[in-house]
């Protein structure tokens, strides 16, 4: 039944290449997770907006004694590190030492207080110190979605005609400082 | 000393599975006759050490033995006695020794049942099997012994987290391994057919009681872990396309193909290469499968305990056991002798069909699973395929082959006239035109895809019943009842899910107590709320009372949990079962102005979608048992010739 | 047993994620008045993926940023903005990641393609098996 119609040689020998054609994509899919283990992706989320113009805002007032925050702020020719932090998220505590340690260093700090209230963050700055010149509430997190932050705390690093220049994502840590003072200095 | 006891039931296990391999690889070279004949009592006796060393760590668990490392990690004497029971295999290390005994149980079932297969294949078979068992006998003993000991021994385990004890723990894992491993059989049978050249429609028909047996626990595995996700995750989705959901769905459609295959194979003799390669897929996407649920290089919802070391040691595996099968395939399937050709038109040719589609959904699946990953490890950048991808990819083609199901039985073997055919798919064609008339006329606009899917569900289960049309039903074939069952399970759970997406009612509202709400034609009073409080939690427990029309009321519970060990907030759906759909409601946060978040849907026909599930798993068992008497009186009647 | 581990594991190791005290954004967990705009919003939101989560999309999780983001969703809807400017905007702020709809481009073609690339690979290899009709 088979052999009713005889088979070319050149047509045999396509078929036995065709029969490790399965090997052949196996080994590509094996590759691929292979250098997924060697390499496992970052669950980090950067932001598109590194690059671009930081998105306009005008938020009220995040804690008693400091100035609210808007987006005019940045546009005044020297470059600021924006803080997006919330008195509830626990990193936050982790790196206020560090935003200390800038702050002295020199570097002007503004946050952005995530779905926190005043007297919330009066107590945070209270406990872990205040590093910051001017606090803006973001109740609902609208103002964190238009920079593209994905999660407090984050630090932007943006220069003095309101462009963002820098990521950092997650608590900066001891080691961490040196670089966001790199970048500080790159925006001037 | 049980837990000693186990081990060394493990390493004796592990030293039979290596004198299984040895014996029959030699025997088939050498062609000694005792070897061949002592391959099966050996797999028979591994079978009985692994199962040995399985019920040793039930053992240490159900007695909340602490100096057990394992025990202590995932164990509680202050646990009911099932789930003490079911926590021996509610961890990696007692997964895994699940998974290494339902192995070498499968390979000891073989060799205890399997009468029809030619004697020399059979040992290449039992001897590919204990090839396999071997690695994951490594895999156990060197990388994750379930019974390392513990010094000090704690005074207390830490695995009391009530959201673990649930029925479904108990359940639903081994009745999907006994699928996943299952499809080992269906391997090593293909490696030792290759290894004999011995591919024909005696093979197909040895093989395909146990591809059926694997299949059906695989389907009931799935339909449980789809209700279970519904009803603890609380949001109410039955299937989310995440990759540990397409993980335990690829072993099944490769299963299905190769469930199609077979019988063309064993009917026809047609199909040759492409069932054994099946054979080798359907097992691979179980190791492949564990390989991406375990190693964690894919983000899911149901987050695993990751291990790149564990990762590492499965991805060996992988290479060795896939990479060699089709290795195998490659040389020696050129040498296997062309099975017969087709008529398009006719039943060959429409399992054909089926296969092309049922692969090409597997391949949408696998490669829309793993894109993110090779898209990121090529440019860098983060993407995500979900939902509005595999609907629509995977979507048109499943339709399209639920059409071909429907056509395919009433077509005839070797050879049929479309003009016949047209004759025989005349009424449910007709229903469908009436399904899409009334659907058109009566429902409120829907989607295109759950437009398709009733209609489709509509004349598939018309077509499915078809073939016993005009048959004598006393003697007609039980595994043509089961084929027909499954069939309309088809059907059922198609309708199932295109209602759910068609005719979904949600009201999310935040409400007082005394309120009333509607929900499609539901009105539910929202009676009030009081905190209660388990063994490690809280919750604020939320009643209501639904009614529609002027039918009996309701009483609907639901609760917000808030676990402290460790700190987790769960929801615990209310879900009233009526005969036409579920009530499904959630319990949200409070406000301070003394308003209640509620999530309430009602889903029409949704519990068709598992229904559906448990009639395809039921006509495989009709057609599972059908065929062994089948077999079982042919090889009487050989015997009697 | 994917399931349940998943679960087991999920309730175990998840980090605690901390949660704010402040009450959900006002249309996190409200529909909004129109019933076609309310339709159009699920839609998306069950196509957009929760940042903070590890699998779930906007409309399926508790995260608080999720009901932020449905907020934002269902704000711009109402405001007359159409679903597909809405992805477009968050795409240009978390890149591709943020939509289980991947789009049609250059890397993602061959995704969009499997479909027919995989019939055809299918029809290819099944073509000898099939008997002239009427010989």
């Amino acid at each position: 039944m088979s052999a009713d119609v005889p088979r070319s040689d050149a047509a045999k020998r396509g078929l036995r290449l065709i029969l490790w054609a399965p090997l052949v994509l196996f080994l590509i899919f094996l590759a691929m997770f292979a250098s997924g283990l060697i390499r496992p992706g970052s669950r980090d989320i950067p932001s598109r907006m590194v690059g671009k113009p930081l998105p306009g805002f005008a938020l009220p007032e995040g804690a008693p004694g400091h100035p609210p925050l808007a987006d005019a702020a940045f546009r005044q020719g020297q470059p600021r590190l924006l803080n997006v932090f919330a008195s509830w998220c626990v990193p936050c505590a982790a790196e206020a030492p560090q935003l200390l340690q800038l702050a002295r260093a020199g570097v002007p700090i503004d946050a952005i207080a995530i779905r926190d209230r005043p007297q919330d963050v009066a107590g945070f700055l209270a406990k872990w110190g205040d590093p910051y010149a001017a606090i803006g509430s973001d109740v609902d997190s609208s103002v964190q979605i238009a920079m593209g932050s994905a999660g407090v705390p984050e630090s932007f690093v943006i220069d003095g005609k309101g462009i963002i220049r820098h990521q950092h994502i997650g608590a900066i840590e001891p080691e961490d400082v040196p670089a966001i003072l790199a970048a500080v200095r790159n925006a001037r | 000393m049980i837990a000693e006891a186990g081990l060394a039931a493990l390493w004796l296990a592990a030293a039979l599975a290596a004198l299984q391999f040895a014996i029959g690889a030699l025997g088939l070279t050498r062609g000694r006759e005792a070897m061949l004949l002592s391959v099966r009592p050996v797999a028979m006796v591994q079978a009985v050490l692994a199962a040995l060393a399985f019920l040793c760590l039930i053992v240490v668990f159900v007695r909340v033995d602490l100096s057990v490392a394992l025990v202590a990690a995932n164990d509680h004497s202050a646990k009911p006695l099932m789930y003490r029971f079911a926590g021996a295999w509610g961890n990696h290390e007692g997964s895994m020794l699940m998974w290494v005994t339902i192995l070498a149980a499968a390979g000891g079932a073989v060799a205890l049942f399997e009468r029809r297969l030619d004697e020399r294949t059979l040992v290449a078979t039992l001897a590919a099997q204990a090839f396999i068992g071997l690695g994951f006998y490594a895999f156990l003993l060197f990388a994750s012994n379930p019974f390392s000991r513990l010094f000090p021994v704690p005074a207390e385990g830490q695995g009391l987290n009530p959201l673990l004890q649930d029925p479904g723990l108990a359940f639903h894992p081994p009745t999907l391994y006994i699928g996943y491993v299952g499809l080992s059989v269906a391997f090593s049978f293909a490696v030792g057919a290759l290894v004999t050249r011995d591919v024909g429609a005696a093979f197909a028909r040895a093989m395909r009681p146990w591809v059926l047996g694997a299949w059906i626990f695989l389907t009931l595995g799935i339909t449980a872990g789809s209700y279970w996700a519904y009803y603890e995750l609380g949001w109410g989705g039955w299937w989310f396309w995440d990759p540990v959901e397409n993980a335990s769905l690829m072993p099944w459609l490769a299963a299905t193909a190769l469930l199609h295959s077979v019988t063309v194979l064993a009917t026809r003799d047609g199909l040759r290469a492409w069932t054994v390669m099946l054979a080798v897929v359907a097992f691979s996407m179980s190791m492949v499968g564990t390989f991406l649920v375990r190693s964690g290089i894919l983000t899911s919802v149901h987050a695993f305990a990751v291990d790149p070391r564990r990762g590492s040691f499965i991805l060996a595996l992988l290479v060795l056991y896939i990479g060699g099968a089709l290795a195998l395939f490659a040389l020696r399937v050129g040498t296997v002798r062309e099975g017969s050709r087709f008529d398009p038109v006719s039943r060959e040719g429409a399992l054909v069909v089926n296969n092309l589609l049922l692969s090409a959904i597997l391949g949408v699946v696998l490669i829309g699973t793993l894109y993110p990953l090779g898209a990121e490890a090529v440019t860098g950048e983060k993407l995500s395929v979900g939902p509005p991808y595999f609907n629509a990819a995977a979507g048109p083609l499943a339709l399209i082959l639920v059409a071909v199901m429907a056509a395919g039985p009433l077509m005839r073997w070797r050879r049929d006239e479309l003009r016949n055919l047209v004759g025989r798919l005349a009424l449910p064609v007709l229903l469908v035109a009436l399904a899409l008339l009334g659907l058109v006329l009566l429902a409120p606009p829907i989607g295109i895809f759950p437009l398709l899917g009733l209609i489709l569900a509509a004349g598939v289960a018309a077509a499915s019943v078809a073939p016993l049309w005009k048959r004598n039903l006393r003697r007609t074939p039980l595994f043509t009842y089961g084929m027909v069952i499954s069939h309309l399970g088809i059907a059922v759970a198609l309708a199932g899910m295109a209602s759910e997406t068609a005719f979904i009612k949600e009201t999310l509202v935040a409400a007082r107590v005394g309120e009333t709400q509607t929900v499609g034609p539901w009105t539910l009073r929202f009676n009030g709320v009081k905190p209660v409080a388990g063994p490690n939690w809280t919750a604020i427990e939320a009643t209501l009372t639904a009614t529609r029309g002027g039918g009996r009321p309701y009483l609907l519970t639901t609760q917000a949990r808030s676990f402290w060990t460790p700190p987790t907030e769960t929801n615990e759906a209310a879900i009233q079962t009526v005969w036409d759909g579920q009530l499904y409601v959630v319990l949200g946060k409070g406000s301070d102005d003394g308003r209640w978040q509620l999530r309430l849907w009602w889903k029409p026909f949704v519990t068709l979608i598992w229904a559906g599930g448990g009639l395809v798993a039921f006509g495989g068992f009709l057609t599972l048992v059908g065929r062994v008497r089948r077999e079982r009186r042919a090889a009487r009647a050989e015997a009697w010739a | 047993m994917r399931r349940t581990f998943l679960t087991l594991l999920l309730l175990s190791a998840a980090p605690a994620q901390a949660d704010s005290l402040m009450p959900s954004a006002a249309l996190a967990d409200t529909q909004l008045p129109d019933a076609r705009q309310e339709e159009q919003a699920t839609a998306l939101m069950e196509t957009l993926r929760c940042l903070v989560c590890q699998g779930q999309s906007i409309a399926d999780s508790n995260a608080e940023m999720a009901g932020d983001m449905r907020a934002l969703v269902r704000r711009r809807i109402a405001a007359g903005e159409k679903p597909d400017d809405i992805r477009t905007w968050l795409i240009a702020r978390y890149g591709n990641w943020v939509s289980y709809d991947p789009p049609l481009d250059a890397v993602t073609w061959p995704l969009w393609a499997m479909p027919v690339l995989l019939i055809a690979a299918g029809l290819y290899l099944a073509r000898g098996r099939f008997r002239r009709r009427g010989r």
